[in-house]
């Protein structure tokens, strides 16, 4: 029977046998930076629901496109108007940050974009782009777990893991390679060694259970004390589970916030997946202003949280926002818009070589929309999710083409993505 | 699944109370262990056992969907006025003062300090909600077993709707479930099926109260038109599952021919405000092809047809049998129990019961270990039915709860609504909140008796050595029984 048994205070010992074979990131004395002083991370946030590209990134350009968008069109005209970033694109006037960093050239838009499902169920959709897989069916690992899992043994990136927010692991970073969860709550924390004789019973009986508390009570350790970046989250921003959850714009940002903690810290996973669910506009989507706009200002404060609470990491940061497809190039009888195809991916971050909408554009004329209903995919986002993944951490094509996005050869690493 | 591999087939009365039930209140599993099958199955023989009656005195003053929907109506038309007011008296500061003549300014009294406003009232929407999670926690710790409240959570969340839509659904999620769900879940699929489809709440959730056809009159006039969101989420979600083999094409159609299905408005005009009703203004006329068949013109039946043929597809009953399998039994469940429980359904002609009755009698039920997860609302309640109830009268705790684990109720994150996987529940934040829990739990409980005894009570001899050993050492009473609401024995079902 356990040593716990015969002494109620377990050892720091016991605890760190506990976890620590398996995931000891939190007591590994901190890494020195790599050669070139470059120290990249990768942000991916999951956007479910599918995004309207085109209300969130608007080809004001385009001649068919305020016919076919409607009252919900962006505009530069107005009270809100879109905020413009190139002669043809212009971008949600709820997403000023957004904006900025586009002009600072540290934020770029591809669009239309899809990944290789053609079909428009969302959880398909969704498991399609979580899990990297050619088509649905694959739900046990994500593509940005296994790019971890294929970096060399011993790889700074590959040992520190991974950050999972929210209260369960989005599909994207599950997986073998060891993930961190981390979400803000207001739970009053155990008295005494209650957690200790917990994981001490799941070592002896349930080794799976063992390895996820452990994982939970370090993460809410990290986050919570001092030792993250030397601010502790307050207490305030811990309540946020009660209200709005992780989905709310106030909810965004303070995942954003908790998250920058975790990744910022010199010994903290270099790689993270947020989840942020609520895109499903199917009725009074709105435009410049509603509750599409509502939401992607929300997502503008997560930049903007992640800007501030990486600091000086920030600028080797990349931060990738990704939805399963896009919506009808026509709003529908109940202005909004039914499931699409083609969409945006938005770039953020001091990594990416910003200031571009990238976009072999299709065309809105009724022969140019896919199936006559959706914008057209010109880019795979696959290619771009390559293209962040060889850039950052310099994984090859053909890893990427065989493992981390399987049958994807003909999809090429989208390049000079990263500054 | 890691759990140790053990030669012999788990407790039976285990396997009754956690991989059918609620989890063990004190005594049981005395009163079943003679025959933990044979209670089971006298659970489905109990008339209307699935119900919270209005005539109940525990749940006397839970309002219908339509009452529940009228009282969020009429209090977001207050709201709408107030905004009203509001703004108007703000943007007119000039008017104001120009009113104030000389003698009402003679007369005006001294104005009073602002008195500290009263803490508002909550809106109607919320205090609903409240009573209908209230209503529904209590049901699950007066349940005897709790098989047939289980199959209750299995079918709403098949058949999910999410408050975070609108106040509209927020309002008649609860009664939703009681009406839509509960009368049926020991009917016939078919019937649930028609339930829900035309009940406010799902209407609103999947936006079809607002989809036109374009041919309709209303379509015509309006400019309005098709939504295809119930559409799509009847085929992939409720019936046929993705994949089985319907079009885009097949979407469309049928979002026509579900036009016309909707709720009456505050006006009435429609019919009783907040009623389900079929709106032939707003019908896409004419014959409809869906799945190879004609469905001809025909109102309201058109889309009756189309479901009841949806009920009875292959398809739908592959479909059913394997979410139930996975449910009950393992999160892959063993190829043998789904073509059983398919075979079953199709037989039967969807016939709930007899598929409740088929689960217990499958041995694959009894033989599996027990490796999944209790779901966050299960876990929640199987603590209120071990350890004592919460707050009375306060459903406040466990929602929180269920907040924090990430299954708030009634608030899926989409129309597939939560997941059924284990791993979903084992994640190192849900495990780190369940050891929060567990510690307000058992820190709240009132006269914890020999935490060893709760163990026999709730988990019995089947407990593991180290699980008996680590309450038996603990620290304090409340350390005992928060170990016994982590041990394995406990999370898993």
């Amino acid at each position: 029977m356990s040593l716990l048994c015969e002494t109620p205070h377990p050892s720091r010992r016991a605890v760190l046998m506990t976890g620590g074979a398996l995931f000891a990131w939190a007591y590994l004395p901190r890494f020195a930076r790599a050669a070139d002083n470059r120290d990249p991370r990768l942000i991916v946030i999951v956007l479910r629901g599918a995004l309207d590209g085109l209300s969130a990134v608007g080809p004001i350009g385009d001649p068919d496109y305020a016919g076919l968008h409607g009252d919900i069109a962006l505009s530069l005209a107005g009270p809100h108007a879109a905020l413009p970033l190139d002669g043809f694109f212009a971008i949600n006037p709820s997403m000023p940050v957004f904006a900025r960093l586009f002009k600072a050239n540290q934020a770029a838009v591809v669009h239309a974009a899809a990944t290789g499902y053609r079909e428009r169920s969302h959880f398909d959709g969704q498991d399609v782009l979580e899990s990297g897989f050619a088509g649905p069916g694959h739900v046990a690992t994500g593509w940005l777990n296994r790019a971890l899992e294929s970096l060399p043994a011993g790889d700074r990136v590959a040992t520190l893991g991974g950050l999972a927010v929210g209260p369960s692991t989005p599909l994207v970073i599950r997986g073998a390679a060891p993930i961190l969860g981390w979400a803000p709550q207001s739970l009053p924390a155990p008295a005494g060694d209650l957690a200790a004789r917990v994981l001490d019973l799941y070592q002896h009986r349930d080794p799976v259970l063992a390895v996820a508390l452990q994982k939970g009570i370090d993460a809410d350790r990290m986050a919570l004390d001092g030792q993250i970046g030397g601010n502790a989250i307050k207490p305030k921003d811990r309540a946020m589970k009660a209200k709005g959850g992780l989905d709310s714009a106030a909810g965004m940002r303070q995942a954003a916030q908790g998250a920058a903690k975790l990744i910022a810290a010199d010994d903290g996973p270099r790689v993270a997946a947020l989840a942020f669910d609520g895109w499903d506009t199917h009725v009074n989507e709105g435009g410049a202003t509603g509750r599409l706009a509502t939401l992607l200002g929300g997502l503008d404060g997560a930049f903007e949280e992640f800007e501030k609470g990486l600091g000086e990491r920030w600028k080797d940061t990349a931060i990738v926002a990704i939805t399963e497809f896009g919506r009808t190039a026509r709003i529908n009888g109940t202005v909004g818009t039914d499931h699409g195809t083609g969409t945006v991916v938005l770039l953020a971050g001091g990594a990416i070589k910003g200031g571009r909408v990238i976009a072999d554009w299709p065309g809105l004329k009724p022969a140019q929309l896919y199936e006559q209903r959706d914008l057209a995919p010109t880019s795979d986002v696959r290619g771009v999710l390559k293209g962040l993944l060889a850039g950052q951490f310099g994984l090859s094509a053909a890893v990427l083409a065989d493992k981390v996005f399987p049958e994807s050869a003909a999809v090429k690493p989208m390049r000079d993505l990263i500054a | 699944m890691a759990i140790p591999a053990s030669g012999s087939p788990p407790d039976p009365v285990l396997v009754a109370l956690n991989r059918f039930g609620l989890g063990a209140r004190p005594g049981d599993r005395d009163r079943m262990a003679h025959d933990p099958r044979a209670y089971l199955k006298a659970e489905l023989r109990q008339p209307d056992i699935a119900l919270i009656s209005l005539d109940d005195q525990a749940y006397a003053g839970l309002p219908g969907s339509t009452p529940a929907i009228q009282a969020s109506m009429a209090a977001n038309f207050q709201r709408k006025l107030d905004r009203e007011r509001m703004t108007a008296t703000t943007a007119q500061p000039a008017m104001a003062s120009a009113l104030a003549t000389p003698e009402r300014v003679a007369h005006a009294q001294p104005v009073p300090p602002p008195a500290i406003p009263a803490k508002p009232a909550p809106p109607i929407e919320a205090t609903l909600f409240r009573a209908e999670a209230q209503a529904r926690l209590d049901k699950a710790s007066r349940a005897e077993a709790g098989f047939v409240e289980r199959l209750v959570y299995f079918w709403s969340n098949h058949f999910c709707v999410s408050v975070a839509k609108d106040n509209i659904v927020r309002a008649s999620a609860g009664a939703f479930e009681r009406e839509a769900i509960r009368p049926f879940v020991l009917g016939r699929f078919a019937d649930m099926l028609m339930a829900v489809e035309r009940h406010p709440a799902m209407l609103f959730y999947l936006d079809n109260q607002q989809s036109i056809g374009p041919d309709s009159r209303a379509g015509k006039n309006r400019r309005r038109g098709l939504n295809e969101n119930l559409a799509r989420e009847i085929m992939e979600l409720h019936t046929l599952g993705v994949g089985s083999g319907y079009t885009q094409a097949d979407v469309t159609s049928f979002a026509r021919i579900l036009t016309g299905w909707t709720m009456a408005g505050r006006e009435g005009r429609l019919g009783e405000p907040g009623s389900s009703v079929f709106n032939a203004n707003a019908h896409e006329p004419g014959d409809a092809v869906l799945l190879g068949k004609t469905y001809p013109a025909g109102g309201m039946g058109q889309a009756e047809t189309a479901l009841n043929d949806m009920a009875r597809h292959p398809a739908t009953a592959q479909h059913i049998a394997t979410q139930l399998a996975r449910h009950f039994i393992a999160d892959d469940p063993p190829p043998a129990a789904v073509a059983c429980l398919a075979k079953v359904f199709a037989k039967s002609d969807g016939n709930l019961r007899a598929l409740a009755a088929t689960l217990i009698d499958m041995p694959e039920a009894w033989s599996t270990p027990l490796a999944k997860m209790r779901s966050p609302f299960d876990y929640v309640a199987a603590i209120r039915r071990s350890a004592g109830p919460g707050p009375a009268n306060d459903p406040g705790q466990s929602l929180n709860w269920l907040n924090a684990l990430g299954e708030p109720l009634w608030q899926p994150p989409g129309p597939n609504g939560f997941s059924d996987q284990a791993d979903s529940w084992a994640s190192a934040e849900g495990m780190k909140i369940r050891l929060d829990i567990a510690w307000q739990a058992a820190r709240q409980a009132k006269d914890i008796g020999n935490p060893n005894d709760m163990l026999d009570a709730v988990i019995g001899p089947s407990a593991s050595p180290e699980t008996r050993q680590a309450i038996a050492r603990a620290e304090s009473k409340q350390q005992g029984l928060a170990l016994l609401l982590m041990a394995p024995e406990f999370q898993r079902r």
